[in-house]
């Protein structure tokens, strides 16, 4: 049983994933703003919360700068704006991943075990994202291995863009996935760490539509 | 909402290029006056004190003017952001305050003083401006500032100089004669200062009045604007979705469709869908999903300006889209476009009902005509990878 706390300050949006997710998955508290949520996560320490992007009194990255490294929670982002700031800015504020609010039920009751299982969930727009701020530049990275993404991981991400699920990846490029998920979660922990400055110059220049 | 990454720092160059006039509490020896119209004027603030000490001594006007700029001037606010410890303002310097005062009172005694002809005055003008000057220059400090714009504009600086000075002499030259001319114009002077201190807080609340009206007109413009935007798109698309409540797929297609007109009127994407490809080929899918009410997820990397070549190439992938959202029977429709250096490839995947390509007659324009010989047409590749039941994947490739 995986327990989660949903963070979104729409109650109609709130009951409406809760009504979609499938067995197996408790929702054990709700918030709908950014201090309700840091109360919310603190007692109840679920598995995973789902963290709106935009929140009232400072958005999901404040619940995330609040709670670093005092809950062992992972966080899956959860938005309707695709303004790529904003999503690299949540990712890279520690959530293992961002989904749209337009995901269906069964994806996102995917997603949500994921993310619980300390794997990272990329949509497709999340993987453009990514594809597009590393290939921003011909400048030499200052770190090549966290500024550089592998030839295998651009693969992977490319055919996440192209809306591959995990177990096509592995098919489609002849390994496990296991792998898929290794390279996945590493390209996160590149995206997290890197301090590349085109990465958020890139995504403050721009805001995908 | 976080801003990342946000760097500001040409703040510092318009403020030095555009100093509104306000009295400086900084520095001043009266009600800082004239050291706010030197900043004003990027002049030093020698010269504005030697101009209303010449003002004063020949008549009134220069109180008058004083007393006029002290009214109507607002006082300098604090610096957004500086530190608290860095505004305290400098404590008034008495002794200057001392020295001008006297200054004054010399000039204005000679001039005061009957049968001073105009010749005899012009030396002490020039005499005190120079005192002036070179007592100003004992302060090392203050030199320096004083002769650094100097020396950037000194054309402006001297032909401001020529301007009051002559000015001043002018006035003084006509009012020097004939004592009741004089008493006259003093007379007037005192009315109009009168006048003007009772009239001014008025007038200028008025015009801070009609400032903030005119503020108030462009927001509500605004609001009208947005009002209007929403109700012609919005509301009408509610309608819509209401009256089509029993049709899912309709309701979905409404909605999604609005969303996206919504979504780029909000962030006014720079681009245009007739310049540039990723414009484009968005909006083609935008097309594909209104007509056939199947989403369409895009996702777009890199850019790059649209020729005859890409536009064959959004034909292709449009019509792939088209394939996808009638025949296969799919919720959803994935597209992923790539530039990368010289090569733009396009792949539009369904996870429909797919088909087997060798089935398809030769008569069928679709797939053969639209996709594969218009891409061939024009240089690229069209692959089709499908079979039945697996979904099809359009992938295609040309070189810019």
């Amino acid at each position: 049983m995986t327990r989660i706390v949903l963070v979104d300050d729409h109650q109609m949006f709130r009951t409406g994933v809760k009504a979609e997710l499938g067995d197996g998955i408790e929702v054990v508290g709700e918030a709908g703003d950014v201090d309700e949520a840091v109360a919310v996560i603190k007692r109840t320490e679920p598995d995973v919360v789902l963290l709106d992007v935009h929140l009232p009194g400072g958005g999901g990255i404040e619940v995330l700068r609040r709670l670093q490294g005092t809950v062992r929670s992972r966080f899956l982002a959860l938005s309707v704006s695709d303004a790529a700031e904003d999503v690299i800015g949540v990712v890279r504020g520690g959530a293992r991943g961002y989904v749209t609010k337009t995901i269906s039920g069964p994806e996102l009751t995917d997603a949500i075990g994921r993310v619980a299982e300390g794997d990272a969930v990329f949509s497709p727009r999340l993987a453009g994202f990514v594809l597009d701020a590393f290939a921003a530049t011909d400048a030499p990275p200052v770190d090549p291995e966290l500024d550089q993404i592998t030839q295998r991981e651009r693969e992977v991400l490319r055919l996440i863009a192209r809306g591959y699920a995990y177990k096509e990846i592995a098919k489609e490029l002849f390994i496990s996935v296991k792998t898929v998920e290794t390279h996945v979660s590493s390209v996160l922990r590149k995206l997290q760490l890197s301090n590349r400055h085109e990465l958020s110059r890139w995504a403050a220049a721009r805001r995908l539509v | 909402m976080p801003t990342t990454g946000r760097t500001c720092d040409d703040r510092g160059v318009n403020e030095v290029a555009t100093t509104r006039l306000e009295r400086r509490t900084d520095g001043r020896l009266v009600a800082g006056v004239a050291s706010g119209l030197a900043a004003h004027l990027g002049v030093d603030v020698i010269i504005v004190r030697a101009a209303f000490v010449l003002l004063m001594t020949s008549v009134w006007l220069g109180v008058a003017a004083y007393a006029a700029f002290w009214v109507l001037v607002p006082r300098q606010v604090a610096a957004e952001g500086a530190a608290p410890a860095a505004r305290l303002p400098t404590p008034r310097d008495w002794g200057q305050l001392l020295a001008y005062t006297a200054v004054t009172a010399a000039l204005a005694v000679l001039t005061w003083s009957a049968g001073i002809a105009q010749a005899a005055l012009w030396p002490f003008v020039i005499g005190g401006i120079g005192a002036a000057i070179l007592w100003q220059q004992a302060d090392r400090e203050q030199r320096q500032r004083w002769v650094l714009p100097l020396r950037h504009m000194w054309l402006r600086s001297v032909f401001g100089l020529v301007l009051v000075v002559g000015g001043i002499g002018g006035f003084v030259v006509r009012n020097v004669d004939p004592s009741q001319a004089r008493s006259v114009v003093i007379a007037m002077l005192v009315i109009l200062t009168g006048v003007a201190v009772i009239a001014t807080p008025w007038v200028v609340r008025l015009w801070q009045d009609l400032d903030a009206e005119r503020g108030e007109r462009i927001r509500s413009q605004e609001r009208a604007e947005l009002a209007a935007h929403i109700h012609d798109s919005v509301l009408h698309t509610l309608t819509l979705i209401q009256r089509n409540a029993h049709d899912p797929r309709e309701v979905q297609r409404l909605a999604r469709s609005q969303e996206r007109t919504l979504r780029e009127w909000l962030y006014q994407p720079r681009n245009d869908p007739d310049q540039t490809f990723a414009a484009a080929i968005r909006r083609a899918a935008g097309e594909v999903e209104d007509d056939h009410g199947v989403p369409i997820e895009i996702v777009v990397v890199g850019d790059s300006p649209l020729d005859e070549r890409l536009g064959a190439a959004i034909q292709a992938a449009r019509e792939a889209m088209v394939n996808a959202a009638k025949y296969s029977g799919a919720p959803s429709v994935s597209v992923y476009a790539e530039v990368e250096g010289d090569r733009v490839e396009i792949f539009v995947r369904d996870r429909g009902r797919g088909f087997d390509l060798e089935q398809v007659p030769a008569d069928r324009m679709g797939v053969r005509g639209s996709i594969i010989g218009r891409m061939e047409r024009n240089g690229g590749t069209a692959k089709v990878r499908t079979a039945p039941g697996e979904g099809t994947e359009v992938r295609l490739e040309i070189k810019k």
